[in-house]
């Protein structure tokens, strides 16, 4: 196993120990997914979204390190009370890794992964809904798309690993 | 960065008890062993080994002194036989290059297990450019290795097979001399090297019943100081020297010999082997609390490696499912317990442990996982303690993975 010193800041530490939203969310509008068990690296985001397109509430759960739970929690405390379409255009992966001080780079995949995470959701909320705002463009954001590429890493490696897929989920 | 660290320890004020088990990656050193460092470093024997003038004679009779010892605990009657290295981890570089480079013109092929450590599997990546190719022996779900495999791989053309003592990361002690009885057998020529870093101090070792050509010692593993190691290399067997500089005392490893560390391994081996079973009793009935304690308070856990006399006594590795490793590592610091963690978290990779993906471990499991190793200086209120604290911390960290990524 190879390790990388991990030295987080102050405010990753807090969320980690305080995290904010914590939790399954019954009445959440919109869920989304991103990461797999298989990455040690998960996050399950719940959005309540009003209709004036307005997050009234996001909580979200975390099967990861401490910089997962951190971004994840902070992200939905940033995006509380945002329009899904400011949420949109502002929340990048780089100003959530701002937010928490700052990461260690072998950590910047968590806030990209929050941020994915997200945004899915908001675009699961559309395709639900059947609208297309010009906003969501067809193709994925970064934060979207690498999201995918780690779980497709994921299966890849489990594959290679000789690791059956239905042993893994 | 180094800012962020200072409030990282800062976070650890008020910490009632603590408990450092993550012998694997770094040990406390005793303070018997570090007294009988210091003279060394400005009393008597500072001097160049190979010089001419009384330090350097000094330091020449307490090299020789210790390498007799060392010789002695790991059952060689040799001095010579042991070469002392910068670690465990050169110690294996040059174990597996220099018997490859030595060797060539033999043949190119080497056996490793599935569950070497990672130094060990890196040496053989690196080979890898050098036109040597390597087979991985696969172990089963509690580490052993698969003989009849190894077997298999073993033919004409290789010229070394390495298969750890005992797993760094799960315990299991290998049946080393029935694996060197299979190799000898298909080959007479393979050379057979052991890394016995965990099993040094732990379980009875002797490298002549064994008749291992290469044996890999580490001084940290049994509490001595970092950054020196040794290599018994049998006598005859051919070994090139992978580091090149002034060789001294040390035939196949070159600059000044650090008369200090060497000292300082050599009484961390002594306070070892001293009482050898009560300080192994120790570790195993504090080791069995450990694991037992948690398993009677915690569900959905499962222990990585072998149960029993095939364990090596000071090991516990157990998966907590729904649980992020690495996060749980940061909370038990946080009240002052220190393990290391299987999960993929520091890696960009992905990757956990590959000893437990290796013994069939679900990923989620490998992630899951803590390490913990106990020595002879824990006492019964510190695995009290700890298991004090565990459920909460397993809780808590479950509480937060929810149900995300639940099997």
């Amino acid at each position: 196993m190879s390790r990388v010193p991990l030295p987080y800041t102050q405010k990753v530490l807090d969320l980690f120990r305080n995290p904010k939203n914590l939790g399954k969310m019954e009445d959440a509008t919109v869920t989304a997914v991103a990461g797999n068990p298989a990455c040690g690296d998960m996050i399950t985001f719940y959005l309540k979204i009003n209709d004036q397109e307005i997050i009234e509430k996001a909580s979200f759960e975390s099967y990861g390190c401490a910089a997962n739970i951190a971004t994840a929690s902070i992200v939905t405390e940033m995006v509380q009370g945002m329009s899904l379409e400011a949420a949109w255009k502002e929340m990048t992966w780089k100003k959530v890794t701002e937010e928490v001080g700052g990461l260690p780079s072998v950590k910047f995949h968590c806030g990209v992964l929050a941020v994915g995470a997200l945004k899915r959701a908001i675009r699961k909320y559309f395709q639900n809904k059947n609208v297309s705002p010009s906003w969501v463009p067809q193709e994925l954001s970064f934060e979207e798309k690498q999201a995918l590429e780690e779980e497709e890493l994921a299966k890849t490696l489990a594959k290679r690993l000789n690791v059956a897929e239905e042993n893994q989920s | 960065m180094v800012e962020n660290v200072k409030e990282l320890l800062k976070a650890h004020k008020g910490i009632k008890r603590e408990v450092y088990l993550d012998n694997e990656n770094s040990t406390m050193v005793p303070k018997d062993v570090v007294d009988a460092m210091l003279p060394y470093y400005n009393q008597v024997a500072y001097g160049n080994p190979t010089l001419t003038h009384k330090p350097g004679w000094e330091a020449f009779e307490t090299i020789m002194k210790s390498s007799q010892k060392i010789s002695r605990f790991l059952g060689s009657k040799i001095l010579e036989e042991i070469t002392f290295t910068s670690g465990e981890t050169e110690a294996n570089n040059l174990a597996l290059m220099g018997s490859a480079f030595a060797n060539k013109s033999k043949g190119k092929k080497i056996v490793i297990s599935e569950i070497e450590p990672i130094n060990v599997l890196h040496v053989t990546d690196l080979l890898q450019k050098f036109g040597f190719t390597t087979t991985k022996v696969p172990v089963d779900r509690e580490g052993f290795l698969n003989l009849e495999k190894l077997k298999e791989a073993v033919d004409e053309e290789t010229i070394l097979a390495s298969i750890a003592t005992v797993s760094n990361e799960i315990g299991t002690i290998q049946p080393v001399k029935e694996a060197l009885d299979i190799v000898k057998d298909k080959n007479p020529e393979t050379l057979f090297h052991t890394d016995a870093s965990d099993a040094y101090g732990r379980i009875p070792l002797n490298v002549q019943d064994l008749k291992v050509d290469l044996a890999t010692v580490s001084s940290y593993k049994i509490l001595g100081p970092r950054g020196i190691g040794a290599l018994y290399i049998k006598e005859g067997v051919n070994v090139d020297k992978i580091l090149e500089g002034q060789i001294g005392t040390q035939k196949l490893w070159p600059g000044v010999e650090n008369t200090p560390l060497i000292v300082g391994f050599t009484k961390a081996s002594e306070m070892a082997f001293q009482d050898f079973e009560a300080n192994v009793n120790r570790m195993r009935m504090l080791r069995d609390k450990l694991v037992d304690g948690i398993f009677r308070k915690l569900s959905d856990v499962k222990l990585n490696g072998p149960k029993g006399d095939k364990r090596v006594p000071d090991n516990a590795n157990i998966s907590f499912l729904r649980c992020e490793g690495e996060a749980l590592t940061i909370e038990l610091s946080l009240r002052g317990i220190y393990v290391s963690s299987g999960s993929a978290c520091s890696r960009r990779l992905l990757q956990p442990s590959h000893v437990l993906v290796a013994i069939g471990r679900k990923f989620s499991e490998a992630h899951g996982s803590i390490l913990a190793k106990t020595t002879r200086y824990h006492t019964e209120e510190d695995i009290t303690y700890v298991l004090e604290v565990i459920p909460s911390a397993v809780g808590r960290i479950r509480g937060i993975v929810g149900s995300t990524g639940v099997d």
